[in-house]
């Protein structure tokens, strides 16, 4: 906990400000961190501007709490009310979720990167706290009690001695006037005591979810609206030659068609070059675009194959590459090594496809835009909105919708500056629909990739040397325009940060440019890294005669802290402290023997049956995977899965075991089927037909198991993704003895 | 001009009769608990009932529909009391949501056609329905409970006894 309390007493005003609903009697507000550097190097305290709200308790004992995080599935909207509510001895029936907008005082939105609860969870239980205390003085106050002689439960302040209560709503406005204690003489629940965390509450949206009373960025509505559709370019960097402005305008309501402003490298989140037909409704708007009779100038990347690229990149990739991290001299120890093995992985381009295709809708009125989406991302939504329309972003509002799916899609804010655009160009409401093909064609697509291991082993089977190499457009080029090389934040997903004692290692990467615009999709560089570790494992284990759990278990050695950057590699550990949040074998370890103990993964199976395991660390949370599968005239059925993870204390156990379940349907569609190519430029994918994700039929049985445990809180969201696709190809090599290295499954076997 | 039955109330439209049910129920009758997700029948997230009878939204002009019943989410039951909506209540079974509405409205039809279903039939009824979230294993749950439910006197169809009211 810190030292000194940065939560104020606050307006209703403030509140109002900061989520355009009208504040209680009684408001705190405090600094999350990573706020802005300009107000902590500024003493004065006319904070109010730069702080963040949180609880606000009205006279009828309602208990608003700010959450400024997009809710997508993963729950947070009911983790984090969750940790205040806890503190706060609040009666969770009168707690009311309020939806932040986008505002940077907020310090980062981006719901992404698994961090919601792990860098939240202390400010919260202090806000809490802070607000609880206030309370019970209040009350002391009222009743001329010592304040030892009142508690706080279920909404209401005790007075012990004689029994008598007062609601939370009857003290809020003495409670706003008390004094705003410090930090170090709050007193926190003992986690025996919890009633809220650590326990599975419902989510708070779900009961809207059952009747349909939902708005997401698609349900947007707004008076005299119009409907925009955009035809966009299919190539990346490609311009717009000549169209038919006319033909759409004779379809019915179609009421506008306006050329989209001329976009160049680098790709960042601006528009791509198209144009937007505008209608009264969709349909029309949709109708009217398949007149456009688009004509393009292609430009340099229609010259992009995937097929030929990632051929390429396979010839490049078994060559020596750039080091990152190394230890001992891993060739020389290859080539005297008694046995050898090597292999190559590739995994495809990917793309999110969440159920709702991304949607925004903008007003521009008075030199102000307001925009209502389904983004991960309202600051950056704010910014780029206000670049792209040359105004100040505090001329920008953001509201954020419900999102439908996420997964790392919505935190590109490129169709909120898309209906942004619109606005100000019409000067009425315009909502920009994207269609599924919208989405799958011109999508930030998850990087195409080659990864090369060799091991070598001594006659005992110990391994004595490793090389590990990785090549895949960066994400960085999304910004540049030029990057052509894996980066560090992206080779500290599951790469750089290789957990294993080994004497003698080299991990490498090559160079490979991007022709897309690349994105980050849920788990990111992990999803090729962890395929291709976890396969490789496997591969060794095979060759030294043991099994895949005890190949792991000599791989990742003794209990301790693994540091990567004793071996040269600038480890970014998911942006945390090396100190809370170290790379510790012990919990690698725990997580793969419990999976063992609770799948049965070590078991004989029936004929045709194979069990595949793997474990990865992630998001800083250790999760192992075990999955049975059946294969049977060329058809692989996948039987059962069970899931360990170790994501430190948790929060709310269904929302994890939920998270953890939906990882793993997630990261079988990538492994059985998951795959964007790309021809002449053009993404050759469109609809769920042929870009197909897991259906029911193919879902199978699921067993998520939690270790409990005290540690600081981990990600959740994104943990359980790496290790499934290699837990599946072993288990395919185990019931089969057929060993695939090139995702995705159905290009072997039917799914 | 276009008449039928929403959710057991008469409604007419005027509106080029090839426009699909689902554009004309969000966009042009502001019903946005019926979602679109594709466009083209391949996810199911547009799932309404039409003459009991489920189909996908996205693809049926409203041509078709003159004079017929269609019933949407909202016409389940909008104190979520409806069985299948409970049974999604008591398995926690929504992520983001999004696909839910459809989910409901394929169940409730797998419901009134099997009381009983196994793993295989609920397997291929709901096939045509994706959740990228990955609730399958907590949809598959529910609709079982919602049939052992249903076997305490409850009529599945839509408009009776429960709900029936937008």
């Amino acid at each position: 906990m810190s030292t000194n309390n940065d939560i104020k007493s606050l307006s209703r005003r403030d509140f109002l400000r900061y989520t355009s609903v009208a504040g209680g009697a009684f408001v705190l507000g405090t600094i999350l961190p990573g706020v802005s550097p300009v107000w902590a190097a500024s003493e004065t305290d006319d904070s109010s501007n730069t702080l963040n709200l949180f609880v606000s308790i009205d006279n009828n004992g309602t208990v608003n709490i700010v959450c400024h995080r997009s809710e997508m599935g993963q729950g947070v909207r009911t983790g984090i009310p969750q940790i205040v509510a806890e503190e706060l001895c609040a009666d969770w029936t009168k707690v009311n979720v309020v939806q932040g907008l986008g505002d940077e005082a907020y310090g980062s939105q981006n719901t992404d990167g698994s961090r919601s609860i792990r860098r939240f969870y202390t400010t919260m239980r202090e806000m809490g706290a802070t607000a609880r205390t206030m309370l019970e003085q209040a009350a002391a106050q009222k009743w001329n009690v010592p304040v030892s002689d009142v508690f706080a439960d279920n909404g209401m302040i005790v007075h012990k001695p004689s029994g008598k209560t007062l609601g939370f709503g009857e003290l809020a406005k003495a409670a706003s006037a008390q004094h705003v204690p410090q930090v170090k003489t709050l007193t926190f629940k003992s986690p025996k005591d919890f009633k809220l965390i650590g326990k599975p509450v419902t989510s708070v949206d779900l009961p809207n979810v059952l009747t349909g009373d939902t708005v997401f960025g698609q349900d947007v509505q707004l008076e005299d609206m119009l409907y925009a559709t955009i035809e966009r370019c299919p190539v990346v960097g490609c311009t717009v030659k000549a169209y038919d402005k006319d033909a759409p305008l004779k379809v019915a309501n179609v009421v506008e068609v306006i050329e989209m402003p001329k976009q160049h490298f680098p790709v960042l989140f601006k528009n791509l070059n198209g144009v937007a037909v505008l209608a009264n409704n969709t349909w029309s708007a949709l109708q009217g675009r398949q007149a456009l009779n688009m004509q393009w100038d292609l430009g340099e990347n229609q010259r992009h194959d995937s097929a030929a690229y990632l051929a390429d990149l396979e010839k490049r990739i078994v060559t020596k590459g750039k080091s990152i991290r190394s230890a001992g001299d891993a060739y020389t120890a290859f080539d005297s090594a008694n046995n050898t093995l090597s292999a190559t992985y590739t995994v495809p381009y990917l793309v999110h496809a969440p159920m709702e295709p991304p949607a925004a809708t903008a007003v521009f009125k008075n030199g102000q835009c307001e925009v209502w989406a389904c983004t991960q991302t309202p600051q950056s939504t704010q910014q780029n909105v206000a670049g792209a329309l040359g105004i100040d972003k505090s001329m920008v509002k953001v509201n954020v919708t419900l999102l439908g799916g996420g997964f790392g899609r919505k935190s590109k804010p490129d169709f909120s500056v898309e209906a942004a655009i619109l606005a100000q160009k019409t000067g009425k409401p315009v909502k920009v629909v994207w269609s599924r093909e919208d989405d799958i064609r011109h999508g930030y697509y998850h990087a195409i990739s080659a990864q090369h291991f060799q091991a070598g082993l001594d006659d005992s089977g110990k391994v004595t040397s490793w090389v590990q190499r990785t090549a895949f457009p960066s994400i960085s080029w999304t910004f540049t325009g030029t990057t052509d090389e894996p980066q560090t934040g992206e080779l500290s997903l599951g790469f750089g940060d290789l957990p294993f004692a080994i004497e003698n290692l080299s991990c490498e990467v090559h160079k490979a440019p991007a022709h897309v615009r690349i994105g980050w999709i849920r788990s990111v560089s992990n999803i090729q890294h962890g395929f291709a570790i976890g396969s490789f494992v496997d591969e060794v284990a095979t060759k030294a005669g043991i099994s895949t759990s005890d190949m792991w278990l000599n791989l990742i050695g003794e209990d301790r802290i693994v540091d990567p950057k004793t071996q040269g590699f600038q480890y970014e550990n998911y942006g945390e402290s090396y100190d809370n949040f170290p790379i510790e074998t012990k919990r690698l370890k725990n997580v793969l023997n419990m999976l063992l103990a609770k799948s049965g993964a070590n078991n004989s199976t029936s004929e045709n049956e194979g069990w595949g395991i793997s474990v990865h660390r992630s998001f800083v949370s250790y999760v192992a995977v075990a999955t049975k599968v059946k294969v049977e005239n060329d058809k692989v059925t996948v039987l059962e899965m069970h899931s360990v993870i170790d994501a430190g204390r948790v929060v709310n156990p269904d929302r994890v075991k939920s998270q953890q379940e939906g990882a793993m349907i997630f990261g079988l569609s990538i492994a059985l089927m998951g795959e964007i190519t790309i021809k002449e430029g053009a993404i050759e994918q469109s609809n769920y037909h042929d870009y197909t994700v897991l259906r029911m039929h193919q879902s199978p049985k699921i067993v998520t198991h939690i270790v409990e445990s005290d540690a600081a809180p981990g990600g959740v969201g994104e943990p359980g993704v790496p290790p499934v696709a290699a837990s599946v190809t072993n288990a395919i090599y185990h019931a089969s003895g057929k060993r695939i290295r090139a995702l995705p499954i159905n290009k072997h076997y039917s799914v | 001009m276009i008449r039928f039955n929403l959710n057991s109330k008469p409604v007419e439209i005027d509106v080029d009769p090839n426009m699909p049910l689902l554009w004309a129920l969000r966009d042009i009758l502001g019903m946005t608990g019926t979602k679109f997700g594709c466009g083209m029948a391949q996810c199911g997230a547009c799932t309404v009932h039409l003459d009991g009878q489920p189909i996908r939204s996205c693809v049926m002009p409203l041509s078709a529909i003159a004079d017929k019943e269609v019933s949407t989410i909202e016409g389940l039951s909008a104190s979520a009391e409806h069985p299948v909506q409970q049974a999604w209540l008591e398995h926690n079974v929504p992520q983001c949501g999004y696909c839910q509405s459809g989910q409901i409205m394929s169940a409730v039809a797998l419901l009134n056609e099997h009381p009983d279903p196994d793993d295989e039939t609920i397997d291929s009824y709901m096939q045509g329905n994706i959740c990228r979230c990955g609730t399958y294993p907590r949809i598959k749950a529910a609709i079982k409970t919602a049939a052992k439910n249903k076997q305490s006197a409850f009529d599945y169809s839509l408009g009776k006894e429960v709900g029936g009211q937008a």
